[in-house]
This record gives C-alpha cells, structure tokens and sequence, in this order.
C-alpha cells in the first residue's frame, strides 16, 4: 500500500515537472530572437514582407503568446507535439522515424561502457599500483576529457581514410546489395566508430567510479571474513564486492542517461547517424520550434523515466535501499 | 530581340557541334550510380514553391525546365524544343517538346507550363522572377504563350530548372497547399531527367533513371544517391577515400586546399556564375557616422581585400567589387576598386571632420556578421580600422534568426554578409539597392536603406531592356554609382568549390552547379 502511494506520489510529481518542462520551454522558445519565417527566408536565399507575413499567419506566429501556449498546451495534453514548419510532418511522427537510429547508438554505447568500464574499474582496483592501472586512469582522464566530436573526428581520419576499415556517415550504405545478413554487417560496420566515440567519455566515468567504489568496498569488514574464510580471490571479488560496489555505477548510468543523449548531439552530428540528435540539431538551426519542443519534451520524459527505472534497479542489486 | 534570336540561331548551331565533339572525345559510360553528398538538409524537394540549392540540387534532376544554360550563359533547348520573343517583348512563345511525360506516365502540355507558371507566381519568394507576367496563353497542348506587362529581360534566366521546374497540374492542381504538399517530398510525380525512389530526411535521396525521360538516351546514370552528410569534415574525408563521388557548395577553405592535392580528385571553382555569391561589408547608410559616405569610404581604403582573399580565404576566392558576380555578362569591372590606402582613408576622416582624440581614436562603430564563418572578417575589420582610428567593436549573434533581427531593423552600423544574385539582376541584386524595397523586418531587402533615385532610375530601365548591349551598360553606370556611393563594400565571391572524383565525367559545373540537370553526368570505367 505504502509503496503503491509513493509510486502515484512520484508520477504526480513527474507530471508537474513535465508541465513546467513544457511551460519553461515553450517561454524560452518564444523569448529566443526570430522565428521559423527568417530561416525560411534564409534557406530560400530571402523572402518579401508578404511573404514572411504570410509564413507568421500560416504557422499561427502573429496570435499572442497566451494563446499559443494555450494551443499548444491543450495539443500536448491530445498527445499531438504539432506540426513541423521545417519538415511538414507531424512532430511525432518525426520523433518516432528517428527514435529507433537513437536508441541503437545510445543502448549500445552505454551497455559497451558499462561492461568494459566495469572490468577496468575493477582491474585497476585489484592492481592499484601496477602500470596497467595508471594507464587506466591516463586513460579515463583522457576519454573524459576530450571532446566527443574530436575524438570523432580523430577516429574518421584514423579508420576511414587512413586505414579505409569503416564508412565515413550514416547508419547505412543505400548501395550495398544482399540479403539480410549482408546489410546488418554494414549496419554494424557504421555502427562501430559512432559507438566507441560516444562510449569513450562514459567509459572513463565508469572505470574511475567503479575503481573507488571497488577499492572502498575490498576494505570493509565483510571482505575481510571472506579473505580469513578462505575464499579464492576471484570468488571474492565477482561475488561479494563486485554487487556491492555496482550501486553508485548504476546510479550514475541512470543519471547519466541524460547526458548520453546530449552526447549523442554530437556524435550524430559528426557521423551523420541520422537520429534524434541530428534531428534537434537541425530544427534548432531552423528554428523549428514545434520539433525542438517535441524533443525537448521527449528528453524531459526519457530522463524521469530513467530515474525512475534507476530507482527500481537499485532496490533490485542493493538491499539496503530496499528498506527505504 | 533580333539579337537573342540570333544568340539562339549561334547556340543551336555550337550545341550541335558540342554534342558531335563530346562524343569523338569520350564516350560517355552508361548505367551505375552516382554518390552525391549534400551538406544541407532539403525542406522538400519542390523547387516550384521553395527557393535555395538544397531543394534545386535534387528538383534540378526532377523536375525539367522550359530552358537550360551552358557556361556561357547561351540558353539551351530543354523541355521547350524552341522559343520566340515577340518583337515588342511583351510575349515569349515556348513550343513544348512533344513526346515529354511525367513520371507518371501523364504527358507534359502547355496547361502544365501554365500551372507552374502561376504556382511560382503565388508561392516562390521570388516576387520579381515572373511579376510582369499577366497570363500564360494555351493555344494548343504543346505551345505556351507567356504574356508579358512590360518587357522582362530577366524571365529567359528564371526559366532554368532552380527557378521554373515543370509540375504537374493533376499532381499539384487538387486544391492542397502546393507549399505543405505531401508530394513534394514523398511520391513526387516529376518531369526531370530522375525520378524519386527514397527521400529518408537527415539521411538521404535515392534517385533512379526515369526510362521515358524525353532527351533520348539520357541520363547515362541508373542511379543517383544524395547522402545528407551536414559536417565538412566527413564530407571531406568521404570524397577522399572514395565513399563519395561529388560535392557542391564546399566553401572550407581548408579542406579544399588539402582535396586539391589529392590525386583522385578535382576541385574547382567553376559553376557559380549565375547563383552568384558575394561577400560584402553592408554600412548602415540611415543612422550613425555610416551615414556619411567619407566614412564608408574610408573604411573601404583601409580594408585590404588581399589579406581578405590570401590570408582569411586562403587564395582559393576571386575578387569582386561590385554587387553583381564578376561571372555575370552585365558585371562592369569600371569602377573604384578601394586598394588599401590608408593615407587616403585617413584624409578622408581628417577632411570630413573626425578629429582624433587622445587615445588615436576618432569614433566607435560595431561590425555583425551572419554566421560563424564571417568572424574571422569581422575581426579583422577591427584590427584594420583601428589604423585609421576608429574604433570597432564585434558584435557576435547566437544564430541567423538573431542576427536577421538586428540588420532588418536597421539595429547595426556594419555588417558582413553573403548575398546570391540568383541569375539575372533583377532578381537577386535590385533588392538591395531599391529605395522601395527598404522594409524592416525582412533580411536581405535593402537594409542598408540606401536611397538614390538614378539608381532606382537605372534598375527601373534595364529591367525592362531588351538590348543586351543596352541592358550592360544601363548596369555598368548602375555599378559606378553604387560603387561610389557604397552602400556596401563587395570584397569577394563566396569561394565555393565543386570537388569531384576524376571517375566523374560531364561534373556540373555550368553556371547553376548541382541546380541544372544531371542527365549528362557519368561514372567512368
């Protein structure tokens, strides 16, 4: 009972947030200077005064911001996200054409930095003091610290012309003939430089947390009954420690969801990977205001989703959180 | 008009003897596909109701014209197998090729001509293109008579495939909004020398051979892949490793510096005559000391369009001094050219008034620019004005809608800014200089309010003179006026560059670049 309560509690909660999201957005949107009409004009080399007048009294641009608020708010509620100036396509249908592209480079960038930023976290913790363990943490400060669409950039000249192993853009090579099997190696063949850009930054946050929280772990008490058992060192470290110092990475792999999307902005950007990232980019430039609110509002969902489905994931590998 | 019909009678004759020559030279390959990277996304596809060469790169292959243009400029028969201009130049018959179809198999007629004709009149921001015409006549299916209020000299230019693509009228005619039309990004129904197979936005266009095209045995390609690929870089490093086979627009002056050493490669300059881009520093001519034309001009003598041109553009943009493209048969080289002087600049201020104060400095003035690549220019603009001491302070905007705010409500003293002529002068050069067309609000009008009522005089006169000779030399005095008035000072064309594999026979490289057919262009073996 208590839990349900505070499962409502916290969707009632998620839905003001996102009310305010919407209410946040589209005033800021609105405060920005110009609108769709000028790049309208601008992508089509400039536009007379009727014209341009004619684009604002389309796209209902000339009506008061009460009102378009309140058109737009009663949209959402609908689930319409409105119409794209740029695209002239309904923002939803856009969002959902570009979701599966987004979803494939960002799920896989974050499983692949979860997994190897693990073993390295645990790998240097194990032998803090040995070679391998400060290459990982040069490693990490170095992942971390460079930019994503440098890296990018640096892996297109190394692997695309350099060594000519992947494709330079795009999620798939429209020439290539065969069957299934030959276009999801080409899918995967695009796949891979996008992925180890983005994964690179989360990697580095990876390993360095699970190593402090691995090597916080292998100091307490518990550890040290199961060394005087006489576990194995592997048994030790796989079984017991590994699960206990998991939590703050989850944490921060949920919490960092976010920020995987707006990495994707740019690794998008530099591959051409044709989705969200691109997609917000773009009608950012274009002034598209119904898609930028649309994505904005999707990212807004995404994120409280994810802590949400933290939230349960932490319950579900550490008991002590159980309780609360 | 015995003067174009003699242009005509001359191209004919040269066509037929370009066609026998190419031949005897290289054999044109057939089939295979052409890679083709575009570095901007295409609202839609439907060049009739949106401007720019995003959308006339793919509506080029679409959508055939009445006419095309060689690298002359000489017009070329293309959906209009021939054409007349009445005496008086108050009608242009067009006699429509007979055997055209659209993609869906309907035939092309004078109605279509007539529809497209009025669509682009209501829709195309391009007010001036087709103003003059009253009505389109259709005497018989394959005869257009276009009906003229005043003689319209610039109309011959706007009838390429950028500016006046052939659309169906069963298509477009169903009472929808031609500007949100579903098909003109799904299921276009063209008449061109391609047809639509995929339009995946952000991603790609996939054109593929249309067989009833009606230029027999044309296109040479089956296929042609338009990827979306916005970043220069992987543009670049595509066109090196042989992923793609054709880029237009590139203006990096970096990366074409490095692709014309590569081998596999060509990079040229050659193509952008008629879309005809200039860089200029605009001077607010209403308000502050811009207004006053020592000042414009001493500006001018301090800034030296050779550091412009080796230093920030690398070597690889022209000169250019006037606000017509220096590619464009009415551009008048006659003109003060402001080479640095800045003795002269200084006198000028000195003359007009501006003492100098303590610090060296006479007055303050702020310099904009429209996007990210006009910095360096701005800065510089800083550093040479500080000579003649006047002190300059860079205003940077967040993006272009920001930056179209400030300049069209007159918010600047100087700006930097890139305009194209679009073909005749009519169309994209009489904008900046007419006092009529001083409203605020809307970029690209005449925001530097410049007012002179021979200049109005003289674009009222040559748009409407049929005489080429007449016509260039009505814009040659319209250029000395400008140029010593200045409103703006042009320092270069836009360096932009198509970069091509050497694979690529026939590249396109006339005066509209990718926005003319690509019936011509072949992969060799």
């Amino acid at each position: 009972m208590n839990v349900i309560s505070t499962i409502l509690q916290r969707v009632l909660w998620a839905a003001l947030l996102l009310l305010a999201v919407l209410i946040l957005n589209f005033s800021m949107m609105h405060l920005a200077p110009g609108d769709i009409a000028d790049t309208i004009s601008q992508s089509m080399g400039g536009a007379d005064a009727t014209v341009m007048a004619q684009i604002r009294s389309d796209y209902g641009l000339d009506k008061p911001f009460i009102f378009q608020l309140g058109t737009y708010i009663g949209k959402v509620l609908h689930f319409d996200l409105g119409y794209s100036y740029f695209y002239n396509q309904p923002v939803t249908t856009i969002i959902f054409e570009k979701l599966p592209a987004t979803l494939l480079l960002v799920l896989t960038a974050q499983i692949l930095a979860l997994i190897i930023g693990v073993l390295l976290g645990v790998y240097s913790a194990r032998n803090r003091d040995g070679w391998a363990s400060h290459f990982v943490t040069f490693f990490a400060l170095f992942g971390y610290s460079a930019p994503v669409f440098w890296t990018g950039i640096l892996l297109l000249i190394a692997f695309s012309l350099k060594i000519p192993l992947f494709p330079v853009a795009g999620m798939v090579d429209v020439t290539v003939e065969g069957g299934f099997i030959a276009k999801f190696i080409d899918l995967l063949r695009h796949m891979v430089l996008p992925v180890i850009t983005l994964s690179s930054i989360f990697i580095a946050l990876y390993s360095r947390l699970c190593r402090a929280s691995m090597m916080e772990v292998l100091e307490t008490d518990y550890i040290r009954t199961a060394k005087s058992k006489g576990l194995s060192n592997r048994e030790i470290v796989y079984k017991h420690a590994l699960k206990n110092s998991l939590s703050p990475v989850i944490t921060l792999a949920g919490l960092q969801f976010s920020a995987v999307i707006s990495g994707a902005v740019l690794v998008e950007t530099v591959f051409s990977w044709p989705g969200l990232g691109t997609l917000a980019l773009q009608s950012i430039i274009a002034r598209d205001t119904p898609t930028i609110l649309g994505i904005l509002f999707f990212s807004a969902l995404v994120v409280i989703v994810g802590n949400l489905l933290t939230d349960l994931a932490l319950r579900f590998v550490d008991p002590r959180v159980r309780g609360h | 008009m015995r003067t174009l019909l003699k242009q005509l009678a001359v191209a004919s004759a040269t066509a037929v003897m370009l066609a026998t020559s190419a031949v005897a030279a290289d054999e044109p390959t057939k089939g295979g596909t052409l890679v083709f990277s575009l570095a901007q996304q295409p609202r839609h596809l439907n060049p009739a109701v949106q401007s720019g060469t995003a959308t006339g790169a793919p509506g080029a292959q679409l959508f055939a014209a009445p006419l095309r243009y060689d690298e002359d400029w000489t017009p070329q028969p293309y959906l209009a197998e021939s054409w007349e201009i009445a005496e008086d130049g108050l009608s242009v018959t067009l006699n429509l090729v007979k055997n055209a179809v659209f993609h869906d198999g309907q035939p092309i007629t004078s109605e279509d001509v007539a529809f497209s004709v009025k669509t682009i009149q209501e829709n195309h921001p391009f007010k001036t293109m087709f103003a003059p015409v009253t009505e389109v006549q259709t005497p018989d299916a394959h005869t257009a008579i276009l009906k003229l209020s005043k003689p319209h000299p610039a109309l011959m230019l706007a009838m390429s495939s950028q500016l006046m693509p052939i659309i169906p009228k069963h298509v477009y005619g169903d009472g929808q909004d031609p500007k949100a039309h579903p098909q003109n990004s799904d299921d276009v129904v063209g008449s061109g020398p391609f047809k639509l197979v995929e339009f995946k936005r952000d991603e790609h266009i996939i054109l593929e051979r249309f067989d009833d095209f009606f230029m027999e045995g044309r296109p040479y390609l089956d296929k042609m892949v338009m990827r979306i690929i916005k970043d220069p870089s992987a543009r670049a490093i595509g066109l090196e490793n042989g992923e793609i086979h054709l880029s237009t627009f590139e203006v990096v002056a970096r990366d074409i510096k490095r692709l014309q050493k590569v081998d596999s490669l060509t990079a040229t300059p050659d193509g952008y005559a008629a879309i005809g881009p200039l860089d200029w520093l605009a001077f607010n001519t209403a308000s502050g000391n811009t207004a006053d034309v020592n000042v414009r001009k001493a500006i001018a003598y301090a800034i030296d369009r050779d550091f412009i041109l080796n230093a920030i553009h690398l070597g690889i943009a022209d000169e250019a001094s006037t606000g017509i493209h220096p590619g464009s048969p009415l551009y008048s080289g006659d003109v003060e050219t402001y080479a640095l002087d800045l003795d002269k600049a200084n006198q000028l201020l000195d003359d007009a008034g501006y003492e100098k104060g303590d610090d060296g400095m006479r007055f303050k003035l702020s310099v904009d620019f429209g996007w990210p690549e006009m910095k360096p220019k701005a800065e510089y603009t800083k550093a040479a004005l500080k000579k003649i001491g006047i002190d300059v302070t860079v205003r940077s905007s967040p993006d272009f809608p920001s930056w179209a705010k400030r300049i069209s409500n007159y918010d600047f003293d100087m700006t930097w800014d890139t305009v194209f002529n679009w073909g005749d002068p009519v169309i994209g050069v009489h904008r900046t200089y007419q006092s009529s067309n001083i409203i605020p609000g809307v970029i690209w009008s005449n925001t530097q309010s410049y007012k002179n009522d021979r200049v109005d005089e003289l674009m009222e006169m040559a748009g409407v003179e049929t005489d080429e000779a007449k016509r260039a030399e009505l814009y040659a005095e319209f250029q000395k006026i400008v140029t010593d008035e200045l409103p703006l000072y042009t320092t270069n064309t836009l360096p932009y560059h198509t970069i091509y594999n050497n694979k690529v026979g026939n590249p396109p490289i006339g005066i509209w670049a990718s926005s003319s057919p690509m019936d011509l262009v072949y992969i060799k073996e």
